[in-house]
């Protein structure tokens, strides 16, 4: 089909309409068609019965045919409205009286019921009988035949006030037909209307298959949908299960690569050895870095698709990263201090993409900060906006475009030997933007980085 | 510390449990929920060590069912997964904490000791030496009725030092204990603390003697 849809009501009323309004017509046209058959009907009995009796009282006298043309005959005619009547009476086929130039209908002659026919006379048409017989005129019959003829005046008066009937009738009909289809349109097409709003009513996550009561001619709609959420379940969930079977499958064996590493570089006897063994455990935990950050990073464009919206505190948010990542810090001997948060702070969205964006800015700072710095986390809200900013003392940005280091795999020129993915960023970055927040970095004056992280207040 | 190892994985368990004796900790290895369970009703342990995986089951049921047991041994999960949701999942069903596989034995070890002081540092033992008395959970010294308090590389250094008064320990294998292997450090950094700690034990009757071209011990006079 190449027209464009359109819509499927607007289309299924002017199918309706066009099938009213031709039945309108037809209706119109008929009823004319009826009436007029009516009226000639009429006229043709009144003259039929005329021309009868005008042959009835042909008389055979002394002098031929006598005529005597019956007063009855003329006043059933008058009766029936003002038309004009002529006639013609042919004796042995000459005019004997009448309008001679009268058109005799033809077959007249042999037939022994009168013959109607509508001719045309003079400036008007004029509905004819004609009926022949013969007349005794010293016992020899001579034939003759009688014509009758009489204006349609009468005839087009009741045609025309029929027409108007027929035709205000139709109208009326077709008004009818036309409030009907509307009612029909909108009915017919209520239960699409139901089902489009049963589906935009579903949550993000609700990814049951429709069990909406629908027609049957709506069912192929219905479960070509159904196929189409089961097919979207299974792949989210086959990601979903993929991402976890990769991180076990390559987590697993690098664990042991580091314990076996860590084990043979306590038994290492020579520099050379033990070197050998620290760019081993550096490699590993380079590549575990990787793939734990690929593999967030999946998790986020995954669960950002899913788009929970949820209250999330995130009072209790910081707080929960500050304790987990309290051993990260004391390892290096750096403080990892939460100021005093003000609580009820609530975002909507996903908490659990919220705390890996905010794991991740600690991480950060704890990792580039110097033994025994300090790494702040604060919450704050400003208008309709909480304000988490996370602030370290340590190397700072050197310049680099705070933006950029958003973008993937692009680290600082100032990292050195600090084993990273340039995927952290990126995956703040992607957090903040799903969310409806914002993220930006700065150096701090006195040396140290500036992290903060905007999100609306739910 | 005594560990209850559950991990399915030989190499891995082997491997984790070599590693953390090297560290002079304890550890029994259960490759099976079953097997888990038998230890715990076996032994008292100060940590479980769970992994979430199992042959025969969930971890995390197991640490469910041993939460709703009344069981408080503290629990650290091992996880493979990368979810941070999974994460949240195990502190919810009431692990104490996790670590993510392949881990750093320095940072588990700094967990393990989080968690304990979190739990009160039950069952740790106070340590002493002369005027000396070390409390490793609370990372705290006591020296003629003052305390002081000890940054974690302070606490690790001695921590080593007082397991053996007396024993020299080698610069290198004092580096290995204090440093993370993925940090880039030389021998001579362990310096700074050990100057730093010697500082904190004045008047304890204790002091770190260096032992030139070999290492350090702890001495009592």
């Amino acid at each position: 089909m190449s027209r464009p849809p359109g819509s499927l009501r607007r289309r299924l009323i002017w199918q309706l309409l066009a099938l009213a309004a031709v039945l309108s017509l037809v209706m119109y046209l008929s009823i004319r068609a009826v009436a007029r058959q009516a009226a000639e009907a009429g006229q043709d009995a009144v003259l039929g019965a005329a021309v009868f009796a005008i042959v009835e009282d042909l008389r055979g006298g002394p002098d031929g045919v006598e005529i005597d043309l019956p007063y009855d005959a003329f006043s059933m005619l008058g009766s029936v409205s003002q038309d004009r009547v002529f006639y013609r009476i042919d004796v042995s086929g000459e005019t004997a009286t009448g309008y001679g130039d009268l058109p005799m209908p033809g077959g007249a002659a042999g037939a022994a019921a009168p013959v109607f026919e509508t001719v045309p006379f003079r400036d008007t048409d004029l509905r004819v009988a004609a009926l022949a017989s013969s007349v005794l005129v010293d016992r020899r019959a001579v034939p003759v035949v009688v014509a009758l003829g009489q204006t349609r005046q009468g005839q087009e008066v009741i045609a025309a006030r029929t027409a108007a009937r027929a035709a205000s009738l139709g109208l009326g009909f077709f008004a009818l037909a036309a409030a009907l289809a509307l009612l029909t349109a909108g009915s017919a097409l209520r239960p699409v209307d139901r089902l489009a709003a049963a589906v935009r009513r579903r949550g993000p996550r609700d990814l049951r298959p429709v069990d909406h009561p629908t027609p049957r001619e709506l069912r192929p709609l219905v479960l070509a949908l159904d196929g189409l959420i089961t097919r979207l379940r299974t792949t989210l969930d086959r990601t979903e299960t993929l991402i976890a079977e990769a991180a076990h499958h390559i987590r697993t064996p690098l664990a042991t690569v580091r314990a076996r590493a860590e084990i043979a570089l306590r038994q290492a006897e020579t520099p050379e050895a033990r070197e050998a063994l620290r760019r081993v455990i550096r490699a590993v935990e380079e590549s575990a870095r990787s793939a734990s950050q690929i593999l967030d990073h999946a998790t986020v464009i995954h669960r950002s698709e899913r788009r929970v919206d949820e209250p999330v505190d995130l009072s209790a948010l910081v707080g929960r990263v500050a304790t987990a990542m309290a051993a990260t810090a004391e390892l290096r001997d750096v403080t990892l201090a939460a100021a005093p948060v003000a609580p009820g702070l609530v975002t909507r969205g996903d908490a659990v993409l919220l705390e890996s964006a905010l794991r991740n800015l600690v991480d950060n700072a704890v990792k580039y900060s110097e033994a025994e710095g300090e790494v702040t986390l604060t919450l704050g809200a400003t208008g309709r906006e909480a304000e988490i900013t996370i602030t370290d003392r340590g190397r700072g940005l050197s310049g680099a475009d705070a933006a950029r280091l958003a973008d993937r795999f692009r680290r600082g020129p100032n990292v050195g030997d600090v084993i990273g993915s340039g995927l952290g960023l990126t995956i703040v970055g992607e957090v903040a933007a799903a969310h409806g927040g914002r993220f930006a970095m700065e150096e701090r004056e006195g040396g140290g980085t500036c992290a903060r992280l905007w999100l609306p207040l739910g | 510390m005594r560990f209850l190892l559950v991990e399915d994985n030989e190499d891995l368990a082997q491997s984790v449990a070599a590693r953390l004796r090297l560290d002079g900790h304890a550890v029994d290895r259960a490759a099976t929920l079953g097997e888990a369970g038998d230890c715990l009703a076996a032994a008292p342990y100060d940590l479980i060590l769970l992994d979430i995986s199992l042959p025969d089951g969930d971890g995390r049921d197991f640490l469910a069912g041993q939460r709703r047991a009344r069981s408080d041994t503290p629990v650290i999960v091992m996880t493979a997964r990368s979810a941070v949701s999974d994460r949240i999942d195990v502190l919810d069903l009431g692990a104490d904490d996790y670590v993510t596989k392949p881990f750093d034995f320095a940072e588990l070890e700094a967990r393990c000791r989080a968690v304990l002081r979190r739990r009160g540092g039950a069952g740790q033992p106070v340590q002493t030496l002369a005027g000396l008395s070390f409390s490793p959970t609370t990372a705290t010294i006591e020296i003629a009725g003052e305390t002081r308090d000890l940054r974690n590389r302070e606490l690790r250094l001695l921590e080593i030092l007082i397991s053996a008064p007396g024993r020299i320990f080698s610069k290198t294998q004092l580096c290995d204990r204090l440093f993370s292997y993925a940090e880039s450090v030389t021998d001579n950094a362990i310096e700074v603390y050990v100057g730093r700690l010697r500082r904190k034990l004045e008047g304890s009757g204790t002091r770190i003697e260096t032992v030139r071209g070999v290492g350090y011990r702890l001495t009592a006079e």
